[in-house]
């Protein structure tokens, strides 16, 4: 019951949000971006002990993809990211949501499929070798993106702008984000709890026993690490609508700004729980916000310097001090150490 | 495509521009062999996968290019960046490597990677983001009617790689310092029971590898350009030729750096130069995929 309205009033502040804090609406659009992709970094590193560096990927490939598909509905993609065009190519107001709500469900169905291609050969790889595999994987994306001119090259696509006022434009895409981070907590909230979640704790534990009991472990790695790029790929295709132009080096596989930052999320919230993510996304956001506006010029060294003492210091995050500190919050019991001379006594 | 396949037939038709290419390569690769030793030497001695192999590299680089800029002899830099990069070097490893060793490999392999940010970040404000490179005023050599051109200055760095290279292998093998370290690469634990301060040790080997990276940005930077955010792609060809090579295996690391060096300049040749970094990128994933199908064999995975 306590839980219930707990959750209750969370969804209301959600939906009032934006509303209350009319300033910060891309802000908090962002900050659902940084919880969405932290959450979807965890399934795969801290629920399942693969430590991926390249989930970025995934977020570039919605980006592109679902720009293409909007503008492939309509036009010619070739033409419309030529350089050279003269003509302005127009989308109406129908074209524009069909081709946005379609691209934003085909860039995370896209992805995932991307996702099992890829996990399919780098799940071979394990501990180190497995993140630095997905980062080269991001990185090579990028590079190839940026000379491949159909897709715009290192110019990047320039989408419509949101048809309506500037407002409405940013509530929409707030409420695009929000509804992804939603369905993805409640969905994990739930598999978590299932046979499935089991397993794939049970290949982070160890994997090779896993295997010997039987779990078919690559069909779960595969199937989790699709679940995940399924989400970071819409987020990608949202972020492509919010931020109209993007290219493909520094905004869309961006593999030092965002593909960094979720891990360091994760690692400040706390690996493997729930809301660890969600907490250390909120945290990480704030931190960097306050670095951006009172650093100015510095702000790259200081988000580096706290990834670096993030993750020697503070690597158990926010969620594994409190379960050190306070267990029974966490329903962990310790057993009080008994005072030895009263059982001495006992025994005398 | 047709540009592709006009290049191929270009390698094909002139046979002088196959040994153009892979002069520079093998020139180029030479110092990637370099950074490489480094890295695998780290990677054994003390199991850290350092990610700021390369900004080690670029800050090598920057010392050399800061140095000539204030007027000295450009080959002064080479050992000045040397000693340079052996102290700082020595300060990331007390305050930040000393804490990662015994944990994890994502552990290390994250805290270097912000390290990395952190010092493209601190070197583009301190210098720009601007390509640099120093000129030196040599001749270049010409061979086969102009087809092959060998830059004196090129041929320099790489004797001055090799001179680097067979000293650290000299003092490797002789010194008790050298000794000590191999002895701790094999087992740290039985070195620190026979009197070893294996401690020493690892700050000694990161001081060398960062000492070691700093003079092949030296050279780096007297043969080609440097950038504060180039530093990612000097890891990440370590890496390949670390991977490729196997640990503890120096002819491996040496004919591994002049094979990726050679293989680079022949995709940026086909390809146009603008597919370097993703080449580069691209022959990491290509000898991990080769790597992953050969233990699989063994029915192992890469750990």
């Amino acid at each position: 019951m306590k839980k219930a309205i707990f959750y209750v009033a969370l969804l209301v502040f959600i939906t009032a949000a934006p509303f209350l804090f009319p300033d910060f609406r891309t802000q908090l659009a962002t900050l659902w971006l940084m919880i969405v992709v932290s959450m979807t970094w965890d399934m795969t590193g801290g629920q399942m002990g693969y430590n991926s560096l390249g989930n970025i990927f995934f977020y570039g490939t919605g980006m592109y993809v679902a720009a293409i598909i909007c503008i492939g509905l309509v036009h010619d993609v070739g033409l419309y990211n030529d350089a050279a065009r003269s003509e302005i190519m127009k989308f109406t107001d129908t074209q524009y949501f069909v081709g946005a709500i379609v691209g934003i469900l085909g860039a995370g169905i896209f992805c995932a499929i991307s996702a099992v291609v890829i996990g399919y050969v780098t799940f071979g790889l394990r501990g180190p070798y497995f993140a630095i595999g997905t980062l080269g994987v991001a990185i090579a994306a990028g590079e190839l993106v940026s000379n491949w001119e159909w897709v715009g090259g290192g110019q990047g696509i320039a989408l419509p702008v949101y048809p309506g006022d500037l407002d409405t434009g940013k509530i929409f895409f707030y409420f695009l984000f929000a509804i992804c981070g939603v369905v993805l907590f409640i969905f994990l909230k739930w598999l978590y709890q299932t046979r499935f979640g089991a397993a794939v704790n049970a290949i982070r534990d160890d994997e090779e026993k896993a295997e010997a009991m039987g779990i078919h472990t690559l069909r779960y790695k595969l199937t989790m690490w699709a679940l995940a790029a399924f989400f970071v790929g819409m987020v990608g295709g949202i972020s492509a609508f919010q931020l109209i132009h993007f290219e493909p080096l520094e905004t869309a596989y961006q593999t030092i700004n965002l593909g960094i930052f979720m891990v360091v999320c994760v690692l400040l919230g706390g690996k493997g729980t729930l809301w660890g993510p969600i907490i250390g996304a909120i945290l990480f956001h704030v931190i960097k916000e306050v670095t951006w506006n009172y650093l100015l010029g510095w702000q790259w060294v200081a988000l580096g310097a706290l990834i670096v003492v993030t993750v020697v210091y503070f690597q158990d995050g926010l969620m594994g001090w409190l379960l050190l500190k306070k267990p029974e919050w966490f329903g962990v019991r310790v057993e009080k150490k008994e005072s030895t001379t009263e059982s001495v006594g006992g025994a005398s | 495509m047709d540009q592709i396949l006009g290049n191929i037939s270009l390698l094909f038709e002139f046979p002088v521009v196959n040994l153009k290419i892979v002069i520079d390569g093998l020139m180029i690769g030479a110092l990637f062999a370099l950074a490489a030793y480094g890295l695998a030497l780290v990677w054994g001695v003390m199991n850290v996968k350092n990610l700021a192999q390369g900004d080690f590299v670029i800050a090598g680089g920057y010392v050399a290019w800061y140095l000539a800029k204030l007027g000295l002899p450009p080959l002064f830099g080479v050992p000045i960046a040397f000693v340079i990069m052996w102290g700082i070097g020595w300060v990331i490893y007390k305050t930040v490597i000393s804490r990662v060793i015994e944990r994890d490999l994502f552990t290390s392999l994250l805290a270097t990677f912000g390290l990395a940010i952190m010092m493209a970040q601190i070197m583009n404000l301190l210098f720009g983001s601007d390509t640099q490179s120093i000129q030196l005023q040599y001749d270049t050599l010409y061979m086969f009617d102009g087809f092959v051109d060998i830059p004196i200055a090129k041929l320099l760095g790489v004797a001055m790689a090799a001179a680097l290279a067979a000293g650290v292998i000299f003092f490797m093998k002789s010194s008790r310092m050298g000794q000590a370290i191999r002895a701790t690469a094999q087992d740290a634990r039985a070195a620190r029971v026979l009197g070893i301060n294996t401690e020493k040790v690892y700050s000694f080997t990161f001081s060398l590898n960062a000492a070691i990276c700093g003079a092949a940005g030296a050279i780096i930077v007297m043969v080609w350009v440097i950038q504060p955010f180039y530093g990612i792609t000097y890891s990440i060809r370590s890496f390949v030729i670390v991977t490729a090579a196997g640990l503890g295996n120096l002819p491996g690391v040496i004919a591994a750096g002049l094979g990726i060096g050679a293989a680079e300049q022949y995709g940026a040749h086909i390809f146009g130069i603008g597919y370097q970094q993703a080449i580069a990128v691209l022959l990491l994933l290509f000898v991990l995929i080769y790597r992953l199908i050969q233990q699989k064999r063994l029915r192992q995975s890469l750990k």
